[in-house]
């Protein structure tokens, strides 16, 4: 359990170290070592939990078990990558002027209080927790949206707090209903603790739950961006500084939908019934569809692979509505692929900005002539997001659509037809970014890519064989989920 | 069951459900920004009042210390700070106009009986009172939803997201006699660190757009133009 600990501990005390140092010239590299400790405990706190099954702590505040554990170390990995990006990205930045010391500061310190929001909504026992860190990771984030001071990036973040403050407060009153159902059976102390919960989810009045669960759906689903709750992520994503749109894609949405399923199982327990999965199915498909679309009239090449990130969610949400075993396993690898794979584009896209010094579409082509590495990453990267074989997103949604053609045989049209959609809107766009004329005078730039092609080996890793301990943790989270071994 | 039948305490809870949910109103309807924040400032004093009374009822020490946090943050902290950027910015003697006055109000109460509607299925499980108290908190969020959309004025807007805020608060104080310690103090940290990011956002604002109307800006688009 000290492990456990120690990944809250290392980046609250990132946050008032950089506060106070975030200015000083080799920060990008304390901020790389302070995620790499934080990476250490959760490969520590994961062995913990492989040998010994799932720890609770004392006073049952925290909670680790086999379906958050794996996102622990998700989480700890991308946000390490990202902070080796961050580095000589955020150096070049304040050498084009766009930033100062004092926003550096600003930026370090809420890197980690970012960091630390996203360990405590998936560590804590606590449903009431879980929002108010939910809450924190808005607050940490509003700042670095807009961070550049441009009247864009103003607007982008002010719409983002407002629509996800909003939004949250709606999860806040489906908490206040899970408490008011989980007070009339019992103990006033443990009320909101969700593994006390699951046991006695049986004794809980399944319709305020129901109620509950709408509101939380509706809260939590603001922050994974599901559609028409959407608004503010692609804003969000294309005026904040480019690691902040890695982690945002990579990390809060994955956070936000682990906080909706864990609020299905209660729901399911007391249900008996699917009502929890078919609005998650509703929603899952409508923003997949929606986002799809809108890939095609995309400017901003920011702006297109977060539309493409409200999609990927959409497919996580629908797969954990459909809920049965197959499904659930699915969608957590596509959890992981996702972020592996959105997070190595955003790298990449952040780097070819740079580049052609903007982030418009029409103005960045020719990337393999002028730096074939950039050029290359872009490719794989969006090879690898659009479903290709041999990477894992086409593995997970392969299972997606087995899974549909399962349970909803009717759906699975739509599922392809979106996939297709999806991939015309993303190739029309990379295509002559890549493979197009090199504008005059495009010089490279120094970049560092390892982040990119770990994030891709890996992705390609899970596509071709999932090793051996991991498949058998999806399936152990798949059992904790959805009740059963997947197939 | 009639009210003369209640307990005091609930007859009170009732009445304090009442005067909130008026509140509500009277800031939907309110087109200057000063007296918007003093009907705000009212509503926290409301909530400060329901909360001491449930922690008197209850005998539930921390109750008083979340009735503390929120006259501190809600009756005093942000209508100050609030008012002291309308002043600042010159900005008192602005009249709102709102478009449709009527409907706006008629909206509202649309919205009150919604919020019954969909919290209906409670009563099979408890007292009608209890419905009342948690649709009146269910309208307050929504009316303050429906505030934030009818004014331009990024202050007014602030007013709706804390007013919504209240609305949460009010539920877990007559639901359930107040969430647990942790994440009650939780929700207060939050809000106070909204109000100050709130307040950097409107240096920023103004700094960028030379007002606070939100309506002006509008360069981020959903797709091309």
């Amino acid at each position: 359990m000290i492990a456990a600990y120690l990944v809250l501990l290392i980046p609250a005390i990132g946050i008032v170290f950089f506060a106070l140092n975030g200015h000083t010239q080799n920060c990008g590299r304390l901020n790389t070592r302070f995620n790499a400790l934080t990476l250490a405990a959760t490969v520590w706190l994961a062995l913990n939990v492989l040998n010994n099954g799932t720890l609770l702590s004392a006073g049952k505040a925290l909670i680790v078990d086999s379906f958050n554990v794996y996102l622990i170390v998700l989480t700890a990995f991308i946000g390490l990558t990202t902070a080796i990006f961050s580095g000589p990205y955020m150096e070049h930045e304040k050498q084009r002027g766009k930033l100062t010391e004092k926003r550096l500061k600003v930026y370090y310190s809420m890197y980690q209080g970012f960091m630390l929001a996203m360990y405590l909504v998936l560590v804590t026992n606590n449903m009431g927790v879980m929002w108010v860190a939910m809450e924190g990771a808005t607050l940490a984030t509003v700042l670095l949206v807009s961070l550049y001071r441009t009247p864009e990036a103003i607007e982008a973040a002010w719409k983002y707090f407002i629509l996800c403050g909003v939004g949250i407060a709606q999860a806040l009153f489906g908490t206040i209903l899970l408490y008011y159902a989980a007070v009339q059976i019992g103990d006033a102390d443990y009320a909101l603790s969700w593994s006390v919960l699951l046991d006695n989810a049986g004794k809980l009045n399944p319709e305020i739950l129901k109620i509950a669960f709408v509101f939380m759906l509706i809260g939590y689903g603001t922050k994974i961006g599901l559609v028409p709750l959407h608004n503010w992520l692609p804003d969000a994503h294309s005026e904040g500084p480019t690691p902040m749109s890695a982690v945002l894609s990579g990390l809060l949405l994955n956070d936000a939908l682990y906080a909706v399923v864990r609020s299905k199982m209660l729901v399911d327990g007391a249900t008996q019934s699917n009502i929890a999965g078919l609005l998650m199915m509703v929603f899952g498909m409508l923003s997949f569809l929606v986002a799809a679309l809108f890939l095609h009239r995309q400017k901003d090449i920011k702006r297109l692979f977060s539309y493409s990130s409200i999609e990927h969610m959409g497919v996580m949400t629908f797969a954990f509505g459909i809920g049965g075993p197959l499904a659930t396993f699915a969608a957590l690898l596509h959890m992981t692929a996702h972020s592996l794979t959105k997070s190595a584009i955003f790298v990449t896209v952040g780097h070819a900005a740079q580049l052609a010094g903007t982030q418009s579409m029409e103005h960045i082509r020719g990337l393999i002539k002028t730096q074939p590495k950039i050029g290359w990453g872009l490719l794989l990267g969006t090879v690898a997001i659009a479903g290709f074989p041999p990477f894992g997103v086409f593995t997970s949604e392969f299972l997606v659509l087995v899974a549909t053609m399962h349970s909803y045989p009717w759906l699975a049209p739509l599922l392809l037809l979106g996939i297709g959609i999806a991939f015309a809107g993303l190739f029309r766009h990379i295509q002559p970014i890549v493979y197009g004329e090199q504008p005059e005078g495009q010089l490279p730039i120094e970049v560092n890519l390892w982040p990119v092609m770990i994030h891709l080996a890996l992705v390609l890793w899970l596509g071709l064989a999932i090793p051996d301990f991991l498949a058998n943790w999806f399936s152990k989270a798949t059992l904790l989920i959805s009740g059963s071994m997947p197939l | 069951m009639n009210i003369e039948q209640q307990d005091f305490y609930t007859q009170a809870i009732l009445s304090m459900a009442a005067l909130v949910g008026l509140t509500s109103f009277l800031m939907l309807g309110q087109g200057r920004l000063l007296r918007l924040i003093f009907v705000f400032a009212l509503q926290g004093l409301l909530l400060t009042l329901t909360t001491a009374l449930a922690a008197y009822s209850t005998n539930n020490h921390h109750l008083y210390i979340s009735a503390f946090l929120t006259l501190v943050l809600k009756v005093m902290f942000i209508p100050w700070m609030l008012r002291r950027q309308v002043l600042a910015m010159n900005m008192h003697r602005d009249v709102e106009a709102l478009k449709n006055n009527t409907a706006l109000m008629l909206t509202g109460a649309s919205l009150m009986v919604f919020s019954y509607y969909v919290l209906h299925p409670i009563v099979l499980t408890s007292s009608a009172i209890m419905l009342n108290a948690l649709a009146v908190s269910l309208s307050v969020v929504l009316l303050g939803m429906l505030l934030m959309i009818s004014h331009r004025q990024a202050v007014a807007h602030v007013v709706g997201f804390m007013s919504i805020e209240n609305g949460l608060f009010f539920a877990a104080i007559v639901a359930t006699k107040g969430m647990p310690m942790v994440v009650e103090l939780g929700v207060a940290f939050d809000v106070l660190v909204a109000a100050v990011l709130f307040g950097i956002f409107f240096f920023h604002i103004r700094a960028s757009i030379d007002s606070l109307d939100v309506d002006r800006m509008n360069r981020l688009h959903e797709v091309d133009q």
